[in-house]
């Protein structure tokens, strides 16, 4: 991979469930160590479009490439480098904090992994739970741990879905600033899936806002506000979700 | 060329202990569930050493026999249980919504089946071990003056157990939740088949051809040579080994096309009902 290269390149992807098309030709490219926001609506593809890119789905066309290697063929290559997260998938409740992070820092062969575990607590505050069972924790707290298994790897490319889901807005608002950290840091490339527009427009320097398994529009938040002539990311979203981005490119 | 760069043939001892570590402290986390593990297999011995008891004293034939239900009991056992092994250490990735993490990790679906088939040898050794000593001690049977004759009769029940254990993982992956029955159940239909408890001759005609389709036929009958005749039937156990090499490659086949197919149909994102 060259040094202008993409860290993850969707190209005229489609994913077709039986009669459904769930994803409809999409293509955007996401530059290393940018985060980019991925909106939409519920069945608007994002999440089958984050598995195909993690190759958890194969594409019915079209093609996935992260960090140089073909996504799913290839995806042995660069597994170890990527990462999700989502409040979707739980973390093994019966183990402890402790023994679930030991298993995945062993799958993705961290070294120093007890090193890499103390340090990880005490970034997400998680120091005096570790050593209790997963399953015991609280929401915000089942949520550190989530995104301390996705970081356990120090991630290049790094996918979330709903990372703040269902969190209080303190917690959440903890969640986003460490990832911003965590982000600053590493140089990690970040896809979020999100519907918290103050989210998206908190982290996000790229929004891809996708309807009905197509690209609706792909820009940067502070440019689709002037384009949509609003002042919230919500507004926007509002707008293509109700169809009044095509009518107003319609009067233009 | 890299670890990583590897195809997924390439097999990493530490992610398969990785994954061996996580059924361990599961195991470890609950007296109950290694209790189980003993449990069943202790009843199943007690039920058919009591009759083999029974029948025995009203049977010269049966007298002759000692000991040939409970070395079926406890070959059976190791037959289903290891399967069970499998099945559940692989269930529990689904009950506990952590396929997808698994799924997106650089763990390689040979080392996940290789953490199961270690943790199916392990959890029957914590079940069985102590039941063969209830055997010596409450029915004088020792399970292992069998001798190598013995690690035969294991090597091929085992290898049957983690063929039928691949399979239904194989299922689950593809139909989810709702296929799970089958991993409790489906053993139960070699137990008439295999003749676990009686001769492959007291089949129908038609019936032992499919009997002698099935690698445990092989060993039921040769365990039964074995106590009863004191001979060990060589032939039996290579001609058993044979249709395990073949069955268990067709497993390992049939479980990378149910996955390939489950990434197909987006299954491996909703592994529920």
């Amino acid at each position: 991979m060259t040094a202008a290269a993409p860290a993850v390149a969707v190209d005229r992807l489609v994913k077709v469930y039986k009669t459904t098309r769930a994803v409809d030709g999409i293509s955007f490219a996401l530059a290393a160590g940018s985060v980019t926001g991925l909106l939409g609506g519920n069945g608007a593809g994002k999440t089958t479009t984050i598995a195909m890119i993690l190759g958890l789905v194969l594409p019915t066309s079209g093609t996935v490439t992260v960090l140089g290697a073909e996504m799913p063929r290839q995806r042995y290559r660069v597994l170890h480098k990527m990462n999700f997260e989502s409040p979707y998938i739980d973390i093994p409740h019966r183990l402890t904090v402790r023994q679930n992070l030991r298993v995945f820092g062993r799958l993705y062969a961290v070294e120093d992994l007890n090193g890499r575990i103390a340090s990880l607590a005490e970034e997400l505050d998680l120091t005096e739970f570790l050593d209790r069972p997963a399953g015991k924790l609280s929401a915000g707290q089942k949520t550190r741990v989530a995104l301390a298994k996705a970081l356990i790897n120090s991630p290049q490319v790094l996918l979330l879905d709903e990372p703040t889901a269902s969190l209080d807005p303190d917690t959440a608002d903890w969640v986003r600033g460490h990832l911003e950290r965590f982000r600053l840091q590493h140089g990690t490339t970040v896809l979020l899936a999100s519907h918290n527009m103050s989210e998206v427009e908190r982290l996000c320097e790229r929004v891809i806002i996708m309807k009905r398994g197509r690209v609706e529009d792909d820009d940067t938040p502070a440019r689709l506000l002037v384009r949509y002539g609003r002042e919230t990311l919500e507004e926007v979203f509002l707008d293509v979700a109700r169809g009044r981005g095509e009518a107003r490119e319609a009067a233009q | 060329m890299t670890a990583h760069s590897t195809g997924s043939i390439a097999l990493s001892p530490r992610r398969v202990g990785a994954m061996v570590l996580r059924y361990l402290y599961l195991l470890r986390s609950s007296w109950t569930r290694l209790l189980e593990l003993i449990y069943w297999p202790a009843v199943q011995l007690f039920v058919w050493g009591f009759l083999q008891f029974y029948i025995a004293q009203n049977s010269g034939f049966f007298a002759r026999a000692s000991g040939v239900f409970i070395a079926a009991v406890l070959m059976w056992d190791v037959l289903f249980r290891g399967q069970l092994g499998f099945s559940v250490s692989f269930l529990e990735e689904m009950w506990s919504r952590n396929l997808s993490n698994l799924m997106i990790s650089p763990l390689r679906p040979i080392e996940f089946v290789s953490a199961l088939m270690i943790m199916s040898i392990l959890r029957l050794a914590i079940g069985m071990v102590p039941v063969t000593l209830l055997a010596i001690a409450f029915f004088g049977f020792n399970v292992y003056g069998l001798g190598l004759a013995l690690a035969a009769f294991f090597l091929n029940l085992i290898l049957t157990s983690w063929a039928v254990g691949i399979v239904v993982a194989g299922v689950l992956l593809r139909n989810g939740m709702g296929a799970e029955s089958l991993a409790w159940t489906l053993m139960f239909v070699l137990m008439p088949l295999t003749c676990v408890y009686y001769p492959v001759s007291v089949l129908p005609h038609w019936l032992q051809a499919i009997a002698w389709a099935l690698p445990p036929t092989y060993v039921f009958e040769g365990m039964r040579a074995l106590v009863m005749e004191r001979t060990f039937r060589a032939d039996l156990m290579i001609e058993a080994f044979a249709l395990n090499a073949l069955y268990f490659t067709a497993a390992v086949i049939a479980f990378l096309a149910l996955l390939e197919s489950s990434r197909r149909a987006g299954s491996l994102l909703q592994t529920g009902e």
